[in-house]
């Protein structure tokens, strides 16, 4: 395939993916908003407003950027593991296996349409905290930077799941019992700061850590982490990730018999 | 010229070590309309699996068009369409956008992906329920959208695998007009099916695939001139209760008022029908018993599993 048309095989896939969730946007982008909304209102307003301030800034302001990107999080990976998995489960997945088109381009399609969810939905997300609290943006560039660089590697730990998933429960099981989990462990309504040595040190390994103290400190401009670090853990997490995807895809590892 | 397909040394061995091809060579000329014909579990649908991509080989090659699967892929694929047995489209997707997202998989820009798919959707008949979703089309409608899915990035080779399953007699034969025109255009076809009437109306080539072998490629009239005898049933005006007597010729009464006679190359029906009029029997009609390659196929698919039986 000429450049050319492996251009218009990628955007034949993100145009798919997004018409894709934005016609069930009442799926896909409104829980998203009461969600949020609830952790505004109860843990930022209401519980908060009895919280000093940590890192010299309110409870609900230090919410904010793991709110918006544990919802970048859950969307873009959200959106990669159902629609690869549908495209499976339906076998129109072959649609795509049996044209020319690269391994790369049919993953960066899917990836792209889920980093596509989640910055629509960070975005609501992020409105909708604008009814909460003033916003700051000290470093936008690197909070751009963050949200579509864990989109990306988020959208590609989706894809990953779908090609193992077998039935619908094995796309929930991570989802439930790893991805909540690390990202409520990551920092998003605490700082480790506030933990003992011994969990502090626990704390290090989880990765979702690092991009949420990346994300507050490019709109707080605080971070329990170096930011040079938490770069070098998401980049190094995304290679890893992509390089896997590309494997399975060519091994069709969960595709092909 | 090179072949539209050449299929060398195919072997295929699933996970559960199941062997579902053992080494099949197989060449299609370019242009040839070819049936690929098997008892179910023979092993078809991995050998054509594995020349569409959705299946990994174990050990083999496979060329389309000259072009090697392995190290020239995107040439090979570029010249295939396939038409699977099962549906396998997004059933909440318009029929229309099926068919433009396809050519966008081969890298066909919109403009021209929207003029081939009007063509092919007035073609096949489908062109006033472009805007329904697929779920709400018939099975037949299903069977030829699959069918103008596969030709929208205009193949030079078509692999339809039993692309007349479940679709009424009706359909079947406007499909297969529809088929018959692609394939003069230059369109080279491969044809599974079950209707073996349909291989025979439509093919020229065969091959016959039992147990993961081909135990019989050729030309369809060679094939057919092998069959030695035919059998006919003929319906009589009378009731009779005795089976009539004609030397040489093996006659049964299925019922009162219908025979059956085998007929080797040898013979002449004439004989039977002037043995039944001296009897002042009369024959209102006739008939095979069944299609004729539809005998040889189940007497050569047939005689290898009483060869496997004896070995």
């Amino acid at each position: 395939m000429t450049l050319e048309q492996q251009f218009i095989a990628f955007k034949t896939i993100v145009v798919k993916e997004i018409l894709r969730f934005s016609r069930i946007w009442v799926q896909t982008i409104v829980p998203a908003v009461i969600t949020t909304s609830l952790y505004f209102l109860i843990f930022g307003n209401l519980i908060g407003s009895q919280l000093g301030d940590i890192q010299g800034y309110s409870y609900v302001d230090y919410i904010v950027p793991g709110i918006i990107l544990m919802s970048v999080i859950t969307n873009a990976y959200g959106n990669v593991v159902s629609s690869f998995y549908g495209h499976k489960f339906q076998h129109h997945v072959e649609e795509m296996l049996v044209s020319p088109m690269p391994n790369t381009i049919l993953l960066a399609g899917f990836v792209v349409g889920g980093v596509a969810r989640g910055i629509v939905v960070g975005s609501v997300v992020t409105l909708v905290a604008m009814f909460f609290t003033k916003l700051h943006f000290e470093h936008i560039f690197i909070t751009l930077a963050v949200v579509i660089l864990t989109a990306i590697l988020f959208s590609l730990a989706g894809f990953v799941n779908a090609v193992y998933a077998n039935s619908f429960d094995d796309i929930s099981i991570i989802p439930t019992f790893v991805l909540t989990p690390l990202t409520y462990l990551g920092g998003v309504f605490f700082s480790i700061g506030m933990l003992s040595t011994f969990w502090q040190n626990i704390a290090l390994f989880n990765p979702i850590l690092y991009m949420i103290n990346a994300m507050r400190f490019g709109m707080l401009g605080v971070s329990d982490i170096n930011l040079v670090v938490a770069f070098i853990i998401i980049i190094l997490f995304l290679v890893m990730l992509f390089s896997f995807c590309l494997y399975l895809l060519n091994k069709g590892i969960g595709l092909r018999s | 010229m090179p072949h539209a397909l050449s299929i060398q040394d195919l072997t295929k061995t699933y996970k559960n070590n199941v062997c579902a091809l053992k080494g099949i060579s197989l060449d299609i000329a370019e242009g040839d309309f070819f049936a690929l014909l098997g008892p179910n579990g023979a092993g078809k649908s991995t050998a054509i699996g594995i020349v569409c991509s959705l299946v990994n080989k174990t050990s083999g090659s496979v060329k389309v068009f000259g072009c090697d699967l392995d190290t020239q892929k995107d040439q090979a694929k570029s010249c295939i369409g396939l038409v699977p047995q099962e549906f396998n489209f997004n059933v909440f997707e318009p029929i229309y956008e099926i068919i433009i997202n396809q050519a966008g998989y081969y890298g066909i820009p919109r403009k021209k992906a929207s003029q081939r798919a009007e063509l092919l959707l007035k073609q096949l008949g489908l062109w006033e329920k472009r805007r329904d979703m697929a779920r709400e089309l018939s099975g037949g409608m299903k069977r030829r959208l699959m069918i103008a899915r596969a030709l929208v990035h205009e193949p030079k080779l078509l692999i339809l695998d039993e692309p007349t399953a479940g679709v009424d007699i009706e359909i079947r034969r406007s499909m297969w007009v529809f088929l018959e025109e692609i394939n003069k255009q230059g369109t080279t076809i491969i044809l599974t099916t079950h209707y073996l009437e349909e291989a025979e109306a439509l093919c020229r080539n065969i091959a016959i695939i039992n147990k993961g072998e081909i135990i019989e490629h050729t030309q369809m009239k060679t094939l057919l001139a092998q069959l030695h005898i035919e059998t006919f049933i003929l319906d009589l005006k009378e009731s009779i209760n005795k089976v009539p007597v004609v030397a040489g010729y093996n006659i049964t009464l299925l019922d009162p008022s219908t025979l059956s006679v085998e007929i080797n190359k040898t013979q002449t029906i004439n004989e039977v029908f002037d043995e039944l009029s001296r009897l002042n029997l009369h024959v209102t009609s006739m008939r095979n018993k069944s299609n004729r390659l539809e005998e040889l196929f189940v007497r050569l698919t047939g005689n290898q599993i009483e060869e496997d039986a004896q070995g």
